[in-house]
Protein backbone atom coordinates (compact mmCIF):
# COMPACT_ATOMS: atom_id res chain seq x y z
CA UNK A 1 0.00 0.00 0.00
CA UNK A 2 2.68 2.63 0.58
CA UNK A 3 4.82 1.53 -2.06
CA UNK A 4 1.51 2.42 -4.86
CA UNK A 5 1.58 5.95 -2.52
CA UNK A 6 5.36 6.62 -2.81
CA UNK A 7 5.04 5.50 -6.72
CA UNK A 8 2.12 8.37 -6.98
CA UNK A 9 3.70 10.76 -4.97
CA UNK A 10 6.89 10.21 -7.21
CA UNK A 11 4.78 10.37 -10.21
CA UNK A 12 2.89 13.43 -9.26
CA UNK A 13 6.26 15.32 -8.11
CA UNK A 14 7.85 14.66 -11.46
CA UNK A 15 4.58 15.83 -13.26
CA UNK A 16 4.87 19.31 -11.35
CA UNK A 17 8.70 19.68 -11.90
CA UNK A 18 8.21 19.07 -15.92
CA UNK A 19 5.19 20.92 -16.11
CA UNK A 20 5.28 23.10 -13.61
CA UNK A 21 7.31 25.79 -15.42
CA UNK A 22 5.08 26.09 -18.15
CA UNK A 23 2.23 26.47 -16.62
CA UNK A 24 4.16 29.55 -14.36
CA UNK A 25 4.94 30.58 -18.17
CA UNK A 26 1.48 30.84 -19.32
CA UNK A 27 -0.13 32.36 -16.47
CA UNK A 28 2.90 34.80 -16.38
CA UNK A 29 1.68 36.03 -19.66
CA UNK A 30 -1.70 36.60 -18.78
CA UNK A 31 -0.95 39.60 -16.70
CA UNK A 32 -2.18 42.98 -17.18
CA UNK A 33 0.94 44.83 -15.65
CA UNK A 34 3.92 45.97 -17.26
CA UNK A 35 7.01 43.50 -16.31
CA UNK A 36 7.40 40.56 -16.01
CA UNK A 37 6.13 39.15 -12.75
CA UNK A 38 4.89 36.04 -11.06
CA UNK A 39 2.89 35.90 -9.82
CA UNK A 40 1.18 38.27 -12.44
CA UNK A 41 -0.66 41.58 -11.48
CA UNK A 42 -3.78 41.10 -12.73
CA UNK A 43 -5.24 39.45 -15.49
CA UNK A 44 -5.30 40.16 -18.94
CA UNK A 45 -4.87 38.82 -22.71
CA UNK A 46 -2.94 41.96 -23.99
CA UNK A 47 0.70 40.16 -23.90
CA UNK A 48 -0.47 37.46 -26.16
CA UNK A 49 -2.22 39.78 -28.62
CA UNK A 50 0.44 42.32 -28.43
CA UNK A 51 3.22 39.73 -29.39
CA UNK A 52 1.70 39.91 -33.16
CA UNK A 53 2.42 43.09 -33.24
CA UNK A 54 6.02 43.02 -32.57
CA UNK A 55 8.15 43.44 -35.99
CA UNK A 56 10.75 42.00 -34.98
CA UNK A 57 8.96 38.76 -33.75
CA UNK A 58 7.41 38.40 -37.30
CA UNK A 59 10.82 38.71 -39.25
CA UNK A 60 12.32 36.06 -37.01
CA UNK A 61 9.45 33.82 -36.05
CA UNK A 62 9.12 33.80 -40.36
CA UNK A 63 13.28 33.14 -40.61
CA UNK A 64 12.80 30.54 -37.54
CA UNK A 65 10.08 28.64 -40.22
CA UNK A 66 12.11 28.73 -42.84
CA UNK A 67 15.23 27.30 -41.53
CA UNK A 68 12.65 24.47 -39.48
CA UNK A 69 11.29 23.79 -42.65
CA UNK A 70 13.54 23.64 -45.01
CA UNK A 71 16.85 23.07 -42.76
CA UNK A 72 14.45 19.97 -42.41
CA UNK A 73 13.62 18.98 -46.10
CA UNK A 74 17.55 18.80 -46.64
CA UNK A 75 18.53 16.69 -43.82
CA UNK A 76 15.70 14.73 -45.01
CA UNK A 77 16.54 14.49 -48.11
CA UNK A 78 20.68 13.01 -47.41
CA UNK A 79 19.31 11.37 -43.90
CA UNK A 80 16.62 9.04 -45.85
CA UNK A 81 19.22 7.90 -48.49
CA UNK A 82 22.02 7.42 -45.59
CA UNK A 83 19.87 5.21 -43.54
CA UNK A 84 19.14 3.52 -46.48
CA UNK A 85 22.64 2.71 -47.34
CA UNK A 86 23.68 1.92 -43.53
CA UNK A 87 21.00 -0.56 -43.39
CA UNK A 88 21.10 -2.25 -46.87
CA UNK A 89 24.88 -2.54 -48.18
CA UNK A 90 27.64 -4.07 -45.77
CA UNK A 91 29.46 -0.47 -45.59
CA UNK A 92 32.83 -1.18 -43.98
CA UNK A 93 32.91 1.04 -40.83
CA UNK A 94 29.06 1.22 -40.81
CA UNK A 95 28.99 1.80 -37.03
CA UNK A 96 32.37 4.46 -37.35
CA UNK A 97 29.51 6.17 -39.70
CA UNK A 98 26.66 6.22 -37.91
CA UNK A 99 29.17 7.57 -34.56
CA UNK A 100 30.29 10.49 -37.21
CA UNK A 101 26.62 11.08 -38.20
CA UNK A 102 25.50 11.15 -34.78
CA UNK A 103 27.95 13.55 -33.51
CA UNK A 104 26.41 16.62 -33.51
CA UNK A 105 23.93 15.43 -30.75
CA UNK A 106 26.88 14.23 -28.63
CA UNK A 107 28.62 17.60 -29.22
CA UNK A 108 27.59 20.65 -27.35
CA UNK A 109 25.40 22.83 -29.74
CA UNK A 110 27.88 25.82 -28.49
CA UNK A 111 30.98 24.60 -30.17
CA UNK A 112 28.90 23.56 -33.29
CA UNK A 113 27.92 27.40 -33.29
CA UNK A 114 31.27 28.77 -32.43
CA UNK A 115 32.94 26.63 -35.11
CA UNK A 116 30.44 27.48 -37.77
CA UNK A 117 31.16 31.19 -37.27
CA UNK A 118 35.17 30.50 -36.51
CA UNK A 119 35.69 28.40 -40.05
CA UNK A 120 33.02 29.06 -42.06
CA UNK A 121 31.30 32.06 -41.90
CA UNK A 122 34.15 34.99 -40.73
CA UNK A 123 37.16 33.33 -43.42
CA UNK A 124 34.46 32.63 -46.38
CA UNK A 125 32.23 35.66 -45.79
CA UNK A 126 29.22 33.03 -45.98
CA UNK A 127 26.48 34.99 -45.40
CA UNK A 128 24.94 34.19 -41.54
CA UNK A 129 21.35 33.25 -43.01
CA UNK A 130 23.13 30.90 -45.47
CA UNK A 131 25.30 29.84 -42.10
CA UNK A 132 21.91 29.23 -40.42
CA UNK A 133 20.36 26.55 -42.97
CA UNK A 134 24.04 24.63 -42.79
CA UNK A 135 23.98 24.53 -39.40
CA UNK A 136 20.28 23.95 -38.77
CA UNK A 137 20.33 20.61 -41.55
CA UNK A 138 23.59 19.33 -39.79
CA UNK A 139 21.94 19.81 -36.80
CA UNK A 140 18.45 17.92 -37.83
CA UNK A 141 20.64 15.38 -40.05
CA UNK A 142 21.36 12.84 -37.00
CA UNK A 143 17.87 12.63 -35.77
CA UNK A 144 16.73 11.96 -39.62
CA UNK A 145 19.02 9.30 -39.48
CA UNK A 146 18.36 7.98 -36.78
CA UNK A 147 14.94 7.87 -36.88
CA UNK A 148 14.01 6.41 -40.52
CA UNK A 149 16.99 3.63 -39.71
CA UNK A 150 15.23 2.57 -36.71
CA UNK A 151 11.55 2.01 -39.08
CA UNK A 152 13.51 0.07 -41.83
CA UNK A 153 15.26 -2.27 -39.70
CA UNK A 154 12.03 -3.94 -39.98
CA UNK A 155 11.95 -3.72 -43.89
CA UNK A 156 13.38 -6.84 -45.58
CA UNK A 157 15.30 -6.28 -48.73
CA UNK A 158 13.26 -8.95 -50.38
CA UNK A 159 10.08 -7.00 -50.93
CA UNK A 160 12.74 -4.24 -53.26
CA UNK A 161 13.79 -7.65 -54.80
CA UNK A 162 10.13 -9.08 -55.64
CA UNK A 163 9.77 -5.16 -57.33
CA UNK A 164 12.52 -5.53 -59.14
CA UNK A 165 11.80 -9.22 -60.85
CA UNK A 166 8.08 -7.62 -61.78
CA UNK A 167 9.75 -4.87 -63.66
CA UNK A 168 11.45 -1.96 -61.43
CA UNK A 169 14.55 -0.52 -61.33
CA UNK A 170 16.25 -0.69 -58.09
CA UNK A 171 15.30 2.97 -57.95
CA UNK A 172 11.61 3.06 -58.72
CA UNK A 173 11.75 -0.26 -56.02
CA UNK A 174 12.51 2.55 -53.68
CA UNK A 175 10.32 4.83 -54.12
CA UNK A 176 7.40 2.14 -54.76
CA UNK A 177 7.79 0.12 -51.64
CA UNK A 178 10.74 1.28 -49.61
CA UNK A 179 9.32 4.79 -49.23
CA UNK A 180 5.57 4.04 -48.65
CA UNK A 181 6.66 1.65 -45.83
CA UNK A 182 8.97 4.10 -43.88
CA UNK A 183 6.32 7.01 -44.42
CA UNK A 184 5.81 7.20 -40.88
CA UNK A 185 9.15 6.91 -39.86
CA UNK A 186 10.03 9.86 -42.51
CA UNK A 187 7.60 11.61 -40.96
CA UNK A 188 8.68 11.65 -37.60
CA UNK A 189 11.72 12.39 -37.95
CA UNK A 190 10.51 15.54 -39.70
CA UNK A 191 8.34 16.18 -36.66
CA UNK A 192 11.17 16.02 -34.77
CA UNK A 193 14.41 17.48 -36.85
CA UNK A 194 11.53 20.29 -37.18
CA UNK A 195 10.53 21.03 -33.37
CA UNK A 196 14.36 20.61 -32.76
CA UNK A 197 15.69 23.15 -35.73
CA UNK A 198 12.37 25.53 -33.88
CA UNK A 199 14.08 25.23 -30.51
CA UNK A 200 17.58 25.66 -30.95
CA UNK A 201 19.48 28.30 -29.55
CA UNK A 202 23.10 27.48 -29.03
CA UNK A 203 24.19 27.14 -32.55
CA UNK A 204 21.63 29.69 -33.52
CA UNK A 205 23.54 32.44 -30.80
CA UNK A 206 26.39 32.64 -32.52
CA UNK A 207 24.66 32.81 -35.89
CA UNK A 208 23.06 36.10 -36.07
CA UNK A 209 23.45 39.30 -38.22
CA UNK A 210 21.99 42.53 -38.82
CA UNK A 211 17.96 42.02 -39.03
CA UNK A 212 18.75 38.07 -38.69
CA UNK A 213 17.87 36.27 -36.11
CA UNK A 214 15.96 33.38 -35.09
CA UNK A 215 12.97 33.38 -32.91
CA UNK A 216 14.40 32.39 -29.81
CA UNK A 217 17.43 34.36 -30.41
CA UNK A 218 15.06 37.36 -30.97
CA UNK A 219 13.29 36.63 -27.86
CA UNK A 220 16.42 36.65 -25.75
CA UNK A 221 17.44 39.29 -27.21
CA UNK A 222 14.09 41.13 -26.42
CA UNK A 223 14.33 40.18 -23.09
CA UNK A 224 17.72 41.80 -22.81
CA UNK A 225 15.99 45.16 -22.83
CA UNK A 226 12.09 45.19 -22.33
CA UNK A 227 11.51 42.92 -19.45
CA UNK A 228 7.78 42.86 -20.25
CA UNK A 229 5.22 39.91 -20.59
CA UNK A 230 5.17 39.44 -23.97
CA UNK A 231 7.99 36.92 -23.83
CA UNK A 232 6.07 34.76 -21.65
CA UNK A 233 3.21 34.85 -23.56
CA UNK A 234 5.25 33.89 -26.82
CA UNK A 235 6.77 31.54 -25.05
CA UNK A 236 3.68 29.95 -24.25
CA UNK A 237 2.10 29.71 -27.62
CA UNK A 238 5.29 27.72 -28.87
CA UNK A 239 4.74 25.18 -26.59
CA UNK A 240 1.19 24.94 -27.00
CA UNK A 241 2.57 24.88 -30.94
CA UNK A 242 5.19 22.31 -30.43
CA UNK A 243 2.27 20.46 -27.96
CA UNK A 244 0.01 20.39 -30.54
CA UNK A 245 2.33 19.29 -33.30
CA UNK A 246 3.56 16.09 -31.31
CA UNK A 247 0.20 15.41 -30.15
CA UNK A 248 -1.10 15.15 -33.59
CA UNK A 249 1.23 13.31 -34.91
CA UNK A 250 1.23 11.10 -31.56
CA UNK A 251 -2.72 10.39 -32.75
CA UNK A 252 -2.31 10.04 -36.27
CA UNK A 253 1.50 8.38 -36.89
CA UNK A 254 2.21 6.79 -33.10
CA UNK A 255 5.20 8.98 -32.97
CA UNK A 256 6.37 7.61 -29.42
CA UNK A 257 7.31 4.53 -32.05
CA UNK A 258 10.03 6.00 -33.61
CA UNK A 259 11.24 8.15 -31.25
CA UNK B 1 16.71 -32.68 -79.89
CA UNK B 2 15.85 -29.05 -79.16
CA UNK B 3 17.64 -27.42 -77.48
CA UNK B 4 17.01 -26.92 -73.29
CA UNK B 5 14.41 -24.19 -72.34
CA UNK B 6 16.89 -23.76 -69.07
CA UNK B 7 20.15 -24.16 -69.25
CA UNK B 8 23.08 -23.29 -66.73
CA UNK B 9 26.52 -23.50 -68.21
CA UNK B 10 29.51 -23.60 -65.44
CA UNK B 11 28.00 -21.85 -63.40
CA UNK B 12 29.72 -20.72 -60.55
CA UNK B 13 28.05 -18.37 -57.65
CA UNK B 14 30.08 -16.58 -54.60
CA UNK B 15 29.56 -14.09 -51.99
CA UNK B 16 33.02 -12.44 -52.23
CA UNK B 17 35.93 -15.05 -51.60
CA UNK B 18 33.51 -17.88 -50.41
CA UNK B 19 32.23 -19.72 -53.32
CA UNK B 20 28.67 -21.27 -52.78
CA UNK B 21 28.18 -22.98 -55.61
CA UNK B 22 31.26 -24.17 -57.97
CA UNK B 23 30.55 -24.94 -62.06
CA UNK B 24 27.21 -25.77 -62.04
CA UNK B 25 25.90 -27.78 -65.03
CA UNK B 26 21.58 -28.15 -65.66
CA UNK B 27 19.46 -28.28 -68.17
CA UNK B 28 15.52 -28.47 -68.39
CA UNK B 29 12.99 -28.87 -70.77
CA UNK B 30 10.05 -26.13 -71.33
CA UNK B 31 6.64 -27.23 -68.89
CA UNK B 32 9.26 -29.24 -66.72
CA UNK B 33 8.63 -29.16 -62.80
CA UNK B 34 11.75 -29.04 -61.48
CA UNK B 35 12.77 -29.45 -57.83
CA UNK B 36 15.96 -28.58 -56.26
CA UNK B 37 16.33 -31.01 -52.95
CA UNK B 38 19.16 -30.77 -50.59
CA UNK B 39 20.28 -29.73 -46.90
CA UNK B 40 19.99 -26.27 -45.67
CA UNK B 41 22.95 -24.46 -46.75
CA UNK B 42 23.75 -26.82 -49.53
CA UNK B 43 23.38 -23.56 -52.14
CA UNK B 44 19.57 -23.72 -53.03
CA UNK B 45 18.40 -20.34 -52.87
CA UNK B 46 21.80 -19.40 -54.10
CA UNK B 47 20.95 -21.05 -57.17
CA UNK B 48 17.55 -19.44 -57.52
CA UNK B 49 18.99 -15.91 -56.70
CA UNK B 50 21.53 -16.30 -60.17
CA UNK B 51 18.94 -17.76 -62.16
CA UNK B 52 16.38 -14.44 -61.76
CA UNK B 53 19.50 -11.96 -61.76
CA UNK B 54 19.63 -10.96 -57.84
CA UNK B 55 22.81 -12.47 -58.22
CA UNK B 56 25.91 -12.31 -60.76
CA UNK B 57 27.67 -15.33 -61.51
CA UNK B 58 31.38 -14.88 -60.92
CA UNK B 59 31.53 -17.00 -64.08
CA UNK B 60 29.51 -19.36 -66.44
CA UNK B 61 26.18 -18.72 -68.40
CA UNK B 62 22.61 -19.02 -67.89
CA UNK B 63 20.37 -19.56 -71.08
CA UNK B 64 16.79 -19.33 -71.40
CA UNK B 65 14.61 -20.27 -74.31
CA UNK B 66 18.59 -20.20 -76.19
CA UNK B 67 19.40 -16.44 -74.99
CA UNK B 68 22.36 -15.98 -72.72
CA UNK B 69 20.22 -14.14 -70.06
CA UNK B 70 23.96 -14.05 -67.92
CA UNK B 71 23.86 -10.10 -68.28
CA UNK B 72 20.73 -9.42 -68.83
CA UNK B 73 19.02 -7.24 -65.46
CA UNK B 74 16.79 -8.99 -63.19
CA UNK B 75 13.76 -6.65 -63.87
CA UNK B 76 14.22 -7.73 -67.68
CA UNK B 77 14.24 -11.42 -67.02
CA UNK B 78 10.92 -11.78 -66.95
CA UNK B 79 11.38 -14.64 -64.32
CA UNK B 80 8.86 -14.68 -61.24
CA UNK B 81 10.37 -16.15 -58.05
CA UNK B 82 8.14 -16.74 -54.72
CA UNK B 83 10.59 -15.70 -52.25
CA UNK B 84 10.10 -17.97 -49.03
CA UNK B 85 9.34 -15.14 -46.94
CA UNK B 86 6.38 -14.33 -49.66
CA UNK B 87 7.69 -10.78 -50.03
CA UNK B 88 4.50 -8.97 -50.20
CA UNK B 89 4.27 -5.27 -50.16
CA UNK B 90 2.25 -4.71 -46.79
CA UNK B 91 1.00 -1.35 -47.56
CA UNK B 92 -0.72 -2.28 -50.74
CA UNK B 93 -4.37 -4.40 -50.95
CA UNK B 94 -4.67 -7.79 -52.38
CA UNK B 95 -5.57 -6.49 -55.91
CA UNK B 96 -2.53 -3.60 -56.01
CA UNK B 97 0.22 -6.55 -55.18
CA UNK B 98 -1.23 -8.39 -57.53
CA UNK B 99 -1.61 -5.87 -60.15
CA UNK B 100 1.88 -4.49 -59.18
CA UNK B 101 4.04 -5.61 -61.80
CA UNK B 102 1.46 -5.01 -64.57
CA UNK B 103 1.38 -1.00 -63.77
CA UNK B 104 4.89 -1.05 -64.41
CA UNK B 105 4.26 -2.89 -67.82
CA UNK B 106 2.17 0.15 -67.99
CA UNK B 107 -0.77 -1.83 -69.53
CA UNK B 108 -4.20 -0.19 -70.42
CA UNK B 109 -6.47 -0.37 -66.63
CA UNK B 110 -8.83 -2.42 -68.51
CA UNK B 111 -6.47 -5.11 -68.99
CA UNK B 112 -5.03 -4.56 -65.35
CA UNK B 113 -8.22 -5.04 -63.83
CA UNK B 114 -8.69 -8.04 -65.91
CA UNK B 115 -5.77 -9.87 -65.76
CA UNK B 116 -5.95 -9.07 -61.78
CA UNK B 117 -9.07 -9.88 -61.35
CA UNK B 118 -8.32 -13.27 -63.25
CA UNK B 119 -5.22 -13.55 -61.21
CA UNK B 120 -6.87 -13.49 -57.94
CA UNK B 121 -9.44 -15.78 -58.81
CA UNK B 122 -7.27 -18.27 -60.04
CA UNK B 123 -5.74 -18.86 -56.44
CA UNK B 124 -9.48 -18.14 -55.22
CA UNK B 125 -8.61 -14.68 -53.26
CA UNK B 126 -11.28 -12.37 -55.61
CA UNK B 127 -12.95 -12.04 -52.39
CA UNK B 128 -10.12 -10.92 -50.58
CA UNK B 129 -9.12 -8.01 -53.01
CA UNK B 130 -9.36 -5.44 -50.91
CA UNK B 131 -7.88 -6.94 -47.77
CA UNK B 132 -3.90 -5.84 -46.66
CA UNK B 133 -1.62 -9.05 -46.80
CA UNK B 134 -1.38 -8.35 -43.18
CA UNK B 135 -5.24 -9.01 -42.78
CA UNK B 136 -4.68 -12.80 -44.38
CA UNK B 137 -3.92 -15.67 -42.78
CA UNK B 138 -0.19 -17.80 -44.11
CA UNK B 139 -1.88 -19.65 -46.95
CA UNK B 140 -3.81 -16.80 -48.16
CA UNK B 141 -0.68 -14.60 -48.29
CA UNK B 142 1.28 -17.51 -50.10
CA UNK B 143 -1.98 -17.61 -52.71
CA UNK B 144 -1.39 -13.90 -53.22
CA UNK B 145 2.49 -14.26 -53.85
CA UNK B 146 1.82 -16.37 -56.28
CA UNK B 147 -0.70 -14.81 -58.34
CA UNK B 148 1.46 -11.70 -58.15
CA UNK B 149 4.20 -13.79 -60.14
CA UNK B 150 1.83 -15.41 -62.37
CA UNK B 151 -0.17 -12.71 -63.90
CA UNK B 152 3.19 -11.59 -64.81
CA UNK B 153 3.18 -14.75 -67.31
CA UNK B 154 7.46 -15.34 -66.56
CA UNK B 155 9.10 -17.85 -68.47
CA UNK B 156 10.29 -19.47 -65.64
CA UNK B 157 8.74 -19.34 -61.78
CA UNK B 158 10.99 -20.31 -59.24
CA UNK B 159 9.45 -20.91 -55.97
CA UNK B 160 11.93 -20.85 -52.70
CA UNK B 161 10.79 -23.16 -50.19
CA UNK B 162 6.88 -22.86 -50.85
CA UNK B 163 5.45 -24.56 -48.53
CA UNK B 164 7.84 -24.89 -45.70
CA UNK B 165 6.42 -22.13 -43.74
CA UNK B 166 2.51 -23.60 -43.95
CA UNK B 167 1.14 -26.14 -41.48
CA UNK B 168 0.49 -30.20 -42.56
CA UNK B 169 -2.75 -29.71 -44.00
CA UNK B 170 -2.21 -26.39 -45.67
CA UNK B 171 1.07 -27.74 -47.29
CA UNK B 172 -0.87 -30.49 -48.79
CA UNK B 173 -3.34 -28.06 -50.35
CA UNK B 174 -0.70 -25.99 -51.49
CA UNK B 175 1.28 -28.90 -53.03
CA UNK B 176 -2.31 -29.69 -54.95
CA UNK B 177 -2.39 -25.90 -55.91
CA UNK B 178 0.79 -25.43 -57.43
CA UNK B 179 0.37 -29.03 -59.46
CA UNK B 180 -2.59 -27.39 -60.25
CA UNK B 181 -1.45 -24.19 -61.57
CA UNK B 182 1.24 -25.87 -63.34
CA UNK B 183 -0.85 -28.30 -65.13
CA UNK B 184 -3.20 -25.53 -66.36
CA UNK B 185 -0.65 -23.39 -67.40
CA UNK B 186 2.15 -25.23 -68.62
CA UNK B 187 4.62 -23.24 -67.20
CA UNK B 188 8.44 -24.11 -66.48
CA UNK B 189 8.66 -24.26 -62.64
CA UNK B 190 11.53 -24.94 -60.12
CA UNK B 191 11.08 -25.05 -56.80
CA UNK B 192 13.34 -25.74 -53.69
CA UNK B 193 12.57 -27.83 -51.08
CA UNK B 194 14.25 -29.37 -48.21
CA UNK B 195 11.76 -32.16 -47.87
CA UNK B 196 12.33 -35.34 -49.53
CA UNK B 197 8.86 -36.51 -49.42
CA UNK B 198 7.43 -32.71 -51.36
CA UNK B 199 9.98 -33.11 -54.14
CA UNK B 200 9.18 -36.65 -54.71
CA UNK B 201 5.57 -35.82 -54.82
CA UNK B 202 5.07 -33.21 -56.93
CA UNK B 203 8.38 -32.64 -59.48
CA UNK B 204 8.94 -34.06 -62.68
CA UNK B 205 12.61 -34.34 -61.87
CA UNK B 206 14.93 -33.65 -58.72
CA UNK B 207 17.90 -32.02 -58.50
CA UNK B 208 19.92 -33.66 -55.44
CA UNK B 209 22.16 -30.62 -54.17
CA UNK B 210 25.20 -31.22 -51.43
CA UNK B 211 27.91 -28.94 -50.69
CA UNK B 212 27.30 -26.57 -53.85
CA UNK B 213 27.36 -29.57 -55.94
CA UNK B 214 24.95 -31.65 -57.87
CA UNK B 215 24.98 -34.96 -55.96
CA UNK B 216 22.02 -36.91 -58.75
CA UNK B 217 19.62 -36.25 -61.20
CA UNK B 218 16.91 -37.62 -61.78
CA UNK B 219 13.01 -38.77 -61.70
CA UNK B 220 11.66 -39.20 -58.26
CA UNK B 221 11.10 -42.99 -59.26
CA UNK B 222 14.73 -43.24 -60.01
CA UNK B 223 16.32 -41.20 -57.02
CA UNK B 224 13.85 -43.01 -54.49
CA UNK B 225 14.53 -46.28 -55.71
CA UNK B 226 18.34 -46.22 -57.08
CA UNK B 227 20.29 -43.41 -55.31
CA UNK B 228 23.43 -43.43 -56.79
CA UNK B 229 25.85 -42.49 -53.69
CA UNK B 230 25.47 -42.78 -50.21
CA UNK B 231 24.61 -38.94 -49.58
CA UNK B 232 20.98 -39.37 -51.89
CA UNK B 233 20.83 -42.60 -50.03
CA UNK B 234 20.43 -41.41 -46.39
CA UNK B 235 18.84 -37.97 -47.79
CA UNK B 236 16.04 -40.24 -49.53
CA UNK B 237 15.33 -42.54 -46.61
CA UNK B 238 17.82 -45.21 -46.57
CA UNK B 239 18.94 -44.93 -42.72
CA UNK B 240 20.91 -48.07 -42.73
CA UNK B 241 24.06 -47.48 -44.96
CA UNK B 242 27.27 -49.60 -44.42
CA UNK B 243 30.71 -50.01 -46.18
CA UNK B 244 30.85 -53.24 -47.62
CA UNK B 245 34.45 -55.37 -48.65
CA UNK B 246 34.79 -58.94 -48.91
CA UNK B 247 31.76 -59.46 -47.91
CA UNK B 248 31.80 -58.29 -44.86
CA UNK B 249 29.67 -55.40 -43.50
CA UNK B 250 31.77 -52.46 -41.27
CA UNK B 251 29.32 -50.08 -39.33
CA UNK B 252 30.70 -47.79 -36.75
CA UNK B 253 31.29 -50.47 -33.78
CA UNK B 254 32.00 -53.28 -35.77
CA UNK B 255 31.47 -55.76 -38.12
CA UNK B 256 29.39 -58.65 -39.54
CA UNK B 257 29.50 -61.26 -42.10
CA UNK B 258 26.96 -60.82 -44.67
CA UNK B 259 25.15 -63.99 -45.76
CA UNK B 260 24.90 -63.26 -49.49
CA UNK B 261 27.73 -62.42 -51.84
CA UNK B 262 28.41 -58.79 -52.62
CA UNK B 263 30.36 -56.22 -54.23
CA UNK B 264 32.42 -53.86 -52.37
CA UNK B 265 30.73 -50.86 -52.10
CA UNK B 266 27.90 -49.64 -49.96
CA UNK B 267 25.05 -51.53 -48.82
CA UNK B 268 21.64 -49.25 -47.93
CA UNK B 269 18.82 -50.52 -46.13
CA UNK B 270 15.45 -48.48 -45.44
CA UNK B 271 13.94 -49.37 -41.91
CA UNK B 272 11.20 -51.02 -43.27
CA UNK B 273 13.69 -53.31 -45.27
CA UNK B 274 15.05 -54.90 -42.06
CA UNK B 275 13.35 -57.82 -40.64
CA UNK B 276 13.10 -58.39 -37.02
CA UNK B 277 12.34 -61.23 -35.31
CA UNK B 278 13.89 -64.12 -36.75
CA UNK B 279 18.02 -63.62 -38.67
CA UNK B 280 21.46 -64.56 -37.72
CA UNK B 281 21.87 -61.29 -36.13
CA UNK B 282 21.43 -60.15 -32.71
CA UNK B 283 20.74 -56.54 -31.32
CA UNK B 284 19.00 -55.10 -27.96
CA UNK B 285 16.52 -53.01 -28.59
CA UNK B 286 17.75 -49.72 -27.34
CA UNK B 287 14.14 -47.69 -28.16
CA UNK B 288 10.92 -47.90 -29.38
CA UNK B 289 8.29 -45.86 -30.48
CA UNK B 290 4.54 -45.78 -32.05
CA UNK B 291 3.65 -44.59 -34.90
CA UNK B 292 0.06 -46.00 -35.39
CA UNK B 293 0.67 -48.43 -38.09
CA UNK B 294 4.04 -48.85 -37.85
CA UNK B 295 6.32 -49.11 -34.71
CA UNK B 296 9.94 -47.62 -35.11
CA UNK B 297 12.91 -49.26 -33.17
CA UNK B 298 16.14 -48.16 -32.43
CA UNK B 299 18.61 -51.09 -32.30
CA UNK B 300 21.92 -51.79 -31.04
CA UNK B 301 23.71 -54.38 -32.79
CA UNK B 302 27.45 -55.47 -33.32
CA UNK B 303 28.14 -53.44 -36.17
CA UNK B 304 26.46 -50.26 -34.76
CA UNK B 305 22.95 -48.57 -34.66
CA UNK B 306 20.32 -50.40 -36.68
CA UNK B 307 17.01 -48.53 -37.58
CA UNK B 308 13.79 -50.89 -38.59
CA UNK B 309 10.24 -49.85 -38.37
CA UNK B 310 7.55 -53.00 -38.73
CA UNK B 311 3.86 -53.40 -38.67
CA UNK B 312 2.33 -52.48 -35.40
CA UNK B 313 0.55 -55.38 -35.92
CA UNK B 314 3.45 -57.68 -34.80
CA UNK B 315 4.73 -58.67 -31.97
CA UNK B 316 6.60 -56.25 -30.35
CA UNK B 317 9.65 -55.69 -28.15
CA UNK B 318 10.23 -53.74 -24.88
CA UNK B 319 13.56 -51.62 -24.36
CA UNK B 320 16.65 -53.79 -23.32
CA UNK B 321 14.86 -56.54 -24.94
CA UNK B 322 17.24 -58.78 -26.86
CA UNK B 323 15.68 -59.78 -30.65
CA UNK B 324 17.06 -61.37 -33.48
CA UNK B 325 17.14 -59.67 -36.82
CA UNK B 326 17.86 -59.87 -40.46
CA UNK B 327 19.03 -57.26 -43.73
CA UNK B 328 17.47 -59.26 -46.41
CA UNK B 329 19.15 -59.29 -49.82
CA UNK B 330 15.97 -58.61 -51.54
CA UNK B 331 15.31 -55.17 -49.53
CA UNK B 332 19.53 -54.31 -50.13
CA UNK B 333 19.99 -51.22 -52.59
CA UNK B 334 23.46 -51.56 -53.56
CA UNK B 335 25.41 -48.32 -54.08
CA UNK B 336 28.96 -48.51 -56.31
CA UNK B 337 30.57 -45.33 -53.99
CA UNK B 338 33.58 -46.47 -52.10
CA UNK B 339 34.28 -44.96 -49.32
N1 LIG C 1 24.37 -13.17 -48.41
C1 LIG C 1 25.28 -14.13 -48.17
N2 LIG C 1 26.56 -13.81 -47.86
C2 LIG C 1 27.48 -14.76 -47.62
N3 LIG C 1 27.23 -16.08 -47.66
C3 LIG C 1 25.99 -16.47 -47.95
C4 LIG C 1 24.93 -15.51 -48.22
N4 LIG C 1 23.80 -16.19 -48.48
C5 LIG C 1 24.12 -17.50 -48.37
N5 LIG C 1 25.42 -17.68 -48.07
C6 LIG C 1 26.13 -18.97 -47.90
O1 LIG C 1 26.04 -19.67 -49.11
C7 LIG C 1 25.77 -21.05 -48.88
C8 LIG C 1 24.50 -21.45 -49.59
O2 LIG C 1 23.41 -20.76 -49.01
P1 LIG C 1 21.91 -20.88 -49.55
O3 LIG C 1 21.94 -20.80 -51.02
O4 LIG C 1 21.11 -19.87 -48.84
O5 LIG C 1 21.53 -22.34 -49.08
P2 LIG C 1 20.10 -23.07 -49.08
O6 LIG C 1 19.10 -22.17 -49.72
O7 LIG C 1 20.32 -24.33 -49.81
O8 LIG C 1 19.78 -23.32 -47.64
C9 LIG C 1 25.71 -21.21 -47.38
O9 LIG C 1 26.96 -21.69 -46.94
C10 LIG C 1 25.45 -19.83 -46.86
O10 LIG C 1 26.03 -19.66 -45.60
MG1 LIG D 1 17.35 -21.29 -48.81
Amino acid sequence: MTEKWTSRLILGLTLIFLIGPFLIIIIAGLSAGQSLAFPPDGISLKWYLKVFEIESFRDSFILSMALAIFGTLIALALGVPAAYALNRYEIPYAETIKTIVAAPIIVPGIIVGLALLRYLVLPIGLTVTLALFFAHTALVLPYAVRVVSSSMTNLRSDMEEAAVLLGCTRLSAFFKVVLPNIKGGVLAAFILGFVTSFNQVPVSLFLSGPGVRTLPIDMLAYMEITYDPSVAALSALLAFLSVGIVFLAEKFLGFSRYV
Amino acid sequence: MSSPYILLKDLTLAYGDMVAVPKLNFSCDKGELIALLGPSGCGKTTTMRSIAGLLAPQSGQIYIDGKDVTNVPANKREIGLMFQSYALFPHLSGFENVAFGLRIKKLPEAEIVEKTNKGLDTVGLLHLANRKPSEMSGGQQQRLALARSMVMEPKVLLLDEPLSNLDARLRLEMRAELQRVQRETGITMIFVTHDQSEALALADRIVLMKDGLIEQIGTPDELYNKPTSVFAADFLGFENIFEVSNNVIIGDAGKMSLDFKSESGHLAWRPSGVKIGQGKYKAVVKSVAFAGERREYVLDAEIGVIMADVSAQKKSYKIGESLAFDLPKSEAHFIEQAS
